[in-house]
Order: structure tokens, then sequence, then C-alpha cells
């Protein structure tokens, strides 16, 4: 039985008259952490929104566990979103007026836990993930590191198929973004998420299993070894 | 790499120690240093012994012939610190091997693609043990130095990796340079 989570055939997406993803091809297996990476503005955080449905390619087909993405409604693919999919950004992107745990729950609640249950699964998060003595703290309260955490806590509290993160730790000092990558990779193995990593920091991309490496808008290497020993 | 001043440092930090204490502890602490060979080390060791800088403290016998146990000097704790004071020379030019490498890949090589698939090996080669690194890292258990030890690596590697990018990036002035 395949064991691919995620498949993109041929995409192609466009921004205007900019072509910025080119005939992407890729595979994703089940349990695996990628890192997409590439200079800026070769269409790696493109690709990470095509796969994730948050952009409809303009050619090609993306797959998710056999489904077409790009034939489902907008309100279909938000509903993955929310609960196959975690998304980690680059600045967290936490609601600055509520507090970590409240940031948590807030897909839960989206998918109609109980507050009291959300908040309870969202504090043995955020406990694991050494932040939850700031639970009652608004994000301004926080450092960066610490913010970054909240986001993955939020990001992964669905316990979703595949994670996406973009830039995880793009804004973090390198002790501050070791650590939530160290968290990350721990996490993610633990519940055999798949994670897709997009970076431009090689030691980031060395926490993953494989590099998709990308270069004006193509793939190219997606770092799997052919049946004749190429790296492709 | 001064072998000499390694070999202070450990015995600094040590105390008193005979000759294969010193070598173990050398290429502990010293992970990703090759490691000291006996008769480097017991050449060094006599070298510091006429310079002054160590003395024998005693000897000791384990079932086996006497083992020399060194203790550090007044002299050779002053040597020691004055070359900690002393800043290392930035590198005024590459003498890498990879450096080699890279250039003669873009010279070399018929065009871009090619040029670019020996490096992607490259950069395949670097990304694993880079991965490898990482592993140690974050498997738990390891200790400040081996941390410091990977991180240095890491940042090397990853120093190369950013280098070769670049270099990459400039392969069109690159080679209409060489075709001049």
């Amino acid at each position: 039985m395949s064991d691919v989570v995620i498949e993109a055939k041929n995409i192609e997406k466009w921004y205007g008259p900019t072509l910025a993803l080119k005939d992407v091809s890729l595979v994703v297996d089940r349990g695996e952490i990628v890192a997409v990476t590439g200079p800026s503005g070769c269409g790696k955080s493109t690709l990470l929104h095509c796969l994730s449905g948050i952009l409809r390619p303009d050619q090609g087909s993306v797959h998710f566990q056999q489904r077409d993405l790009t034939v489902q409604s907008e309100a279909a693919r938000s509903r993955l979103r929310r609960t196959a999919f975690g998304v980690l950004f680059q600045f967290g992107q936490i609601v600055p007026e509520l507090t970590a745990v409240e940031n948590v729950t807030l897909p839960l609640q989206l998918g109609g836990s109980r507050y009291r249950d959300a908040a309870v699964r969202a504090q043995r998060l955020l406990d694991r993930l050494g932040v939850g003595d700031l639970a009652g703290k608004r994000p301004g309260e926080m450092s960066g590191g610490q913010q970054q955490r909240v986001a993955l806590a939020r990001a992964l509290v669905t316990e979703p198929e595949v994670l996406f993160a973009d830039e995880p730790t793009g804004a973090l000092d390198s002790l501050a973004g070791e650590q939530v990558m160290v968290e990350l990779v721990r996490l993610a193995r633990e519940h055999g998420t798949t994670v897709l990593v997009v970076t431009h920091n090689v030691q980031v991309a060395a926490y993953a299993d494989r590099e998709i490496a990308m270069r004006d808008g193509r793939v190219e290497s997606a770092g799997r070894v052919t049946v004749t020993g190429e790296v492709r | 790499m001064s072998t000499t001043h390694a070999l202070l440092g450990v015995l600094a930090a040590r105390g008193i120690s005979h000759g294969y204490e010193l070598k173990r502890e050398h290429d502990r602490r010293l992970l990703g240093v090759k490691p000291l060979a006996f008769g480097q080390m017991y050449t060094t060791l006599a070298r510091m012994l006429r310079d002054g800088y160590i003395a024998e403290a005693e000897h000791q016998r384990v079932g086996g012939p006497d083992r020399v146990a060194y203790r550090l000097t007044p002299g050779g704790h002053t040597e020691l610190v004055n070359w900690l004071s002393q800043a290392v020379p930035p590198a005024a030019y590459v003498s890498a091997q990879l450096f080699v490498k890279v250039i003669v890949a873009l010279i070399a090589t018929p065009d871009e693609a090619t040029a670019r698939s020996f490096l992607a090996t490259q950069r395949a080669a670097h990304l694993e043990r880079m991965r490898e690194l990482t592993k140690t890292k974050t498997a738990g258990g390891a200790s400040v130095t081996e941390l410091a030890v990977a991180d240095y690596l890491l940042n090397h590697l990853d120093a190369d990796l950013r280098w070769m990018a670049t270099t990459l990036d400039r392969i069109s002035q690159l080679r209409s340079e060489v075709a001049a």
C-alpha cells in the first residue's frame, strides 16, 4: 500500500505575468520531515501554500491522501486546513489580544470542542513545549522564542496529519530557533506527523530527513535516490 | 593547531596526569580534531619538559612499566595564558580542498548545469554530515563540550554551503572572466 501523503503533479502558479512555480512534481511520504530550500523568491513559500490548499495552482494537481485539493471548494479546503493540516509561520501570528492558552484552543473551538476540554489539551501541549507557565500570558509578555512555541502548540493541537512550517525560526536567534526545531521534530516523530518546512537556513534543513531544493520556481533536487543511484 | 597548547590546556583542566590520560582527554575534549598519535604526544611532552612548561610530578607503576605523571609549571601556565590572549589570525586565504574543487568545477565544466550537478553532490554530502551532527545535538545527553563541537562544525559546513550558493549565483560572471 502506498504511504504517500502528498503528491503534486506538474503544478504551475502564476502571479500576473510572473510564473512562480514551473512544472513542479513531488511526493511526500507519511511521517517524513522534508525541508524545502532555496534562495528568496524561488517559489518555496508559494509551493507550501499550494500544497496546503491556501492557494490553488493554475495547472496540475495536488493530492492529499488521494483527494485532489485543486478541485475542492474553498470551504472544503478550509475545513481540511482546520482538521488535517497545521500551519506555522515565521512570525507565529498568534492573536495578540488572547492569552497563550486561548490562542492554542482556537483551532479546537473552531472544530466544535468545548472551551474547557480544549483548554486542558492546550495546557498539556504548552507544558510539553516548556511554556506551560506562560498559559495566562499574552504574546506581548513573551520572548520571540516563547511566542513561536505557543504558535507551534496551536499548529499541533489538532494533531494534524501534516504540519506546514514557513521559515519557523526566521525571526529567532540561533538558540531560540534550535529549541523550536528540536520540539517541532520531537513532537512530529512522536505522533508520526508529516512535516514540510520551508527554509533558506541549511541548519534548519538539517533537521529534516530530506531536502527539496528549489530554484527559479522549479524543483532542482528532491533528495530522493533513484534506482540508477542518481539523486533527484 | 598547536598540540603544545592543547596539551597545556588539558593539563591545566585535569591537574596531574600521565601521558595516556592526557591523550584520552585531548581526544574527548577536542572532538572533530584529529586524534593525537602517541608518538606525537610523547615528542610534544618531551619538548614541553625541555621548555619548562611541564614537570614530572610522580612515577606511577600499575602492573607494568613506570608511567610518568606530569604537572603544569608556572612557566607553562604563563605560556597558556599568553597563547589564549592572542587572537587567531583570520585566514588570509582558503586552502581547503573544497575551495579548489568548486573553482575547478566552475572553470573546467562545459556548462552551468554540469557545474551545478557536481556541486549538488557536494551539497548532499555536506547536508548528510549536518544531519548527523544535528542528531547528535538533539539526541539528548550531549555534554556542553559536545554541543560546542557540533555547533562549530555545523556553522562551518553551513558557511561552506552558503559560499557555494553565492558562488553558483556568480557562475555566469566567473565564466565570462575565465573565457576572457
